[in-house]
């Protein structure tokens, strides 16, 4: 096992990574920005190392400052959690000429999955289902227009290098088509520094089914079950849950099994998430993306499991067997996460501010993932997220039912939360039913 | 005459108009950015701008003086 880690990133997922850490007695360094100095994971980790100012470019972005509290602490491995520099191959490759272990898979991996267009082209000649679209990044709107025209409308235009649903909108015509690549092309090069743009087949009645594969160092693959995450706004994940009631057992078997093969394609080594959107009529899948880094919403897969995946990945990582028998696995009951956001209810827009009063709900089957307490200031610098409130039921009734009690017991005073959101997403009749997809949230708001 | 403030606290990425250029209601005046979010401050009515009290690289708490529009 490793001996100290370093852990590249804040909020709940840096506390969440630390008490994984501390469990299995592998000694912590945080690292924080100037505006973070007050936050829990801080104070939680072993010891602590400001390495900046507030702006992520001079603090959790920054590879040098990150490497040098590592060289001052003595850090023998990084953990970069998901976000910031979680998805740089480069860092990973600074991390690894350092001498120190990076708790991720290959940099050349990071590298073929983060290219959308490249990931895309990899995974068909894998034999994993993609979405009809471009090959080769659309070079102008025109280019843009023909390549719809092959593809078929609605399209979505996203940009290759892209994430968290920044850059990407869906356009039903030509004229829709130019203005949404002017503006994905702008955000591409303004928020990932490169202006490729990728157009794929829009699916208006998707699920987003990911799931959660594990790379062994004996080179084997495994795949631990599927997550749901359709419900979204801004095509940014608010809540998942597993198993997907959507999937059926073939369905599973099958989804699972491209899973496996996408990541045996690369060589996959560690945690990884194979995103895909599965259509509500046909209960056809296609392969959306890889995402080379632990997952947000990984929380709901360890419930219905009970596997520490972060365990996992320090195992993998120092080069040993994982923790449990990959036959043995049997999920069991139902889990639920919600993300608790600093922002409005009702339109969705941030609400930055400080934190007066916080109470987290406990009871049978509910996890609370939080990166804040009373007194905390949340800042406009970094993404809204406080908290990720999970519910674990023997059946998906049971989960809903625990998740909407926890959601009542959930008090943040001070500044605007979903959560009231929540609430009404549990009582949707939509949601309820299971019978669900990406365009739930904008139907609850149209309402 | 028609102020137009800030939501939230925010820096603010882009200033779109100029004191004295004519808006109509709905236009853009300065786009906020907050927790990895873009956000567009409209004007609620049309007319000139007759002051703009942000730069670009700026911070605004919430309620701030954003614009005025006569």
């Amino acid at each position: 096992m490793l001996d100290s880690v370093l852990v590249a990133n804040r909020g709940e997922i840096a506390r969440r990574v630390i008490r994984t850490a501390r469990r299995l007695g592998v000694r912590t360094v945080a690292v924080y920005s100037e505006a973070d100095a007050g936050l829990p994971y801080v104070r939680e980790a072993g010891e602590s190392v400001c390495i900046g100012p507030a702006s992520p470019a001079q603090s959790y972005l920054d590879a040098e400052v990150i490497l040098a509290a590592a060289r001052r602490t003595g850090a023998g491995a990084i953990h970069p959690g998901y976000g910031f520099l979680s998805e740089s191959p480069d860092f990973a490759r600074r991390v690894i000429a350092e001498g120190l272990t990076w708790i991720g898979p290959q940099p050349d991996s990071i590298e073929q999955m983060g290219d959308k267009i490249r990931a895309r082209n990899l995974m068909e000649k894998a034999g994993v289902p993609v979405a009809p679209g471009s090959h080769e990044p659309a070079a102008d709107a025109d280019a843009a227009v023909a390549e719809a025209e092959r593809i078929g409308y609605p399209v979505m235009v996203k940009a290759a290098a892209g994430g968290g649903g920044i850059g990407m909108s869906a356009a039903g015509d030509a004229a829709a088509l130019r203005a949404a690549f002017g503006t994905a092309r702008s955000r591409a090069e303004r928020f990932f520094g490169s202006p490729e743009i990728l157009i794929e087949r829009y699916l208006p009645r998707a699920r987003h089914v990911e799931v959660q594969i594990l790379g062994l160092a004996d080179g084997r693959v495994l795949a631990l079950g599927e997550r749901d995450c359709s419900v979204q706004r801004r095509h940014q994940k608010v809540a998942e849950e597993t198993p997907s009631p959507a999937v059926g057992p073939a369905l599973r078997s099958r989804m699972l099994a491209a899973a496996v093969r996408a990541g045996e394609a690369v060589g996959y080594l560690n945690a990884g998430t194979v995103e895909c959107l599965v259509d509500s009529d046909s209960g056809d899948f296609v392969f959306l993306e890889m995402n080379t880094r632990l997952q947000v919403e990984h929380p709901v897969t360890e419930l219905v499991t009970g596997i520490d995946v972060v365990e996992q990945q320090f195992l993998i990582a120092s080069g040993s067997g994982i923790s449990f028998d990959p036959e043995a696995v049997r999920p069991s009951g139902h889990a639920i996460e919600l993300r608790v956001y600093a922002e409005d209810p009702r339109r969705f827009l941030p609400s930055p501010g400080t934190i007066t009063g916080w109470a987290e709900p406990a009871g049978p089957g509910i996890r609370v993932d939080s990166g804040y307490e009373a007194g905390n200031t949340v800042t406009p610098f970094y993404d809204p997220l406080l908290a990720k409130l999970c519910a674990h039921g023997d059946s998906r009734a049971e989960a809903i039912e625990r998740a909407r009690e926890a959601v009542g017991g959930f008090q943040v005073g001070g500044l605007k939360t979903n959560l009231p959101f929540h609430a009404e997403l549990l009582a949707s009749p939509e949601f309820v039913s299971g019978d669900y997809d990406t365009g739930i949230v904008s139907r609850m708001r149209s309402a | 005459m028609a102020e137009v403030r800030a939501e939230m606290v925010a820096n603010v990425w882009r200033v779109v108009v100029a004191e004295g250029d004519h808006v109509e209601d709905g236009d853009t005046l300065v786009i906020l950015e907050s927790m990895k979010m873009e956000i567009p401050v409209l004007a609620e009515q049309s007319g000139t701008v007759s002051k703009l009290h942000v730069a670009e690289g700026d911070v605004v708490q919430e309620d701030d003086l954003i614009a005025v529009i006569d």
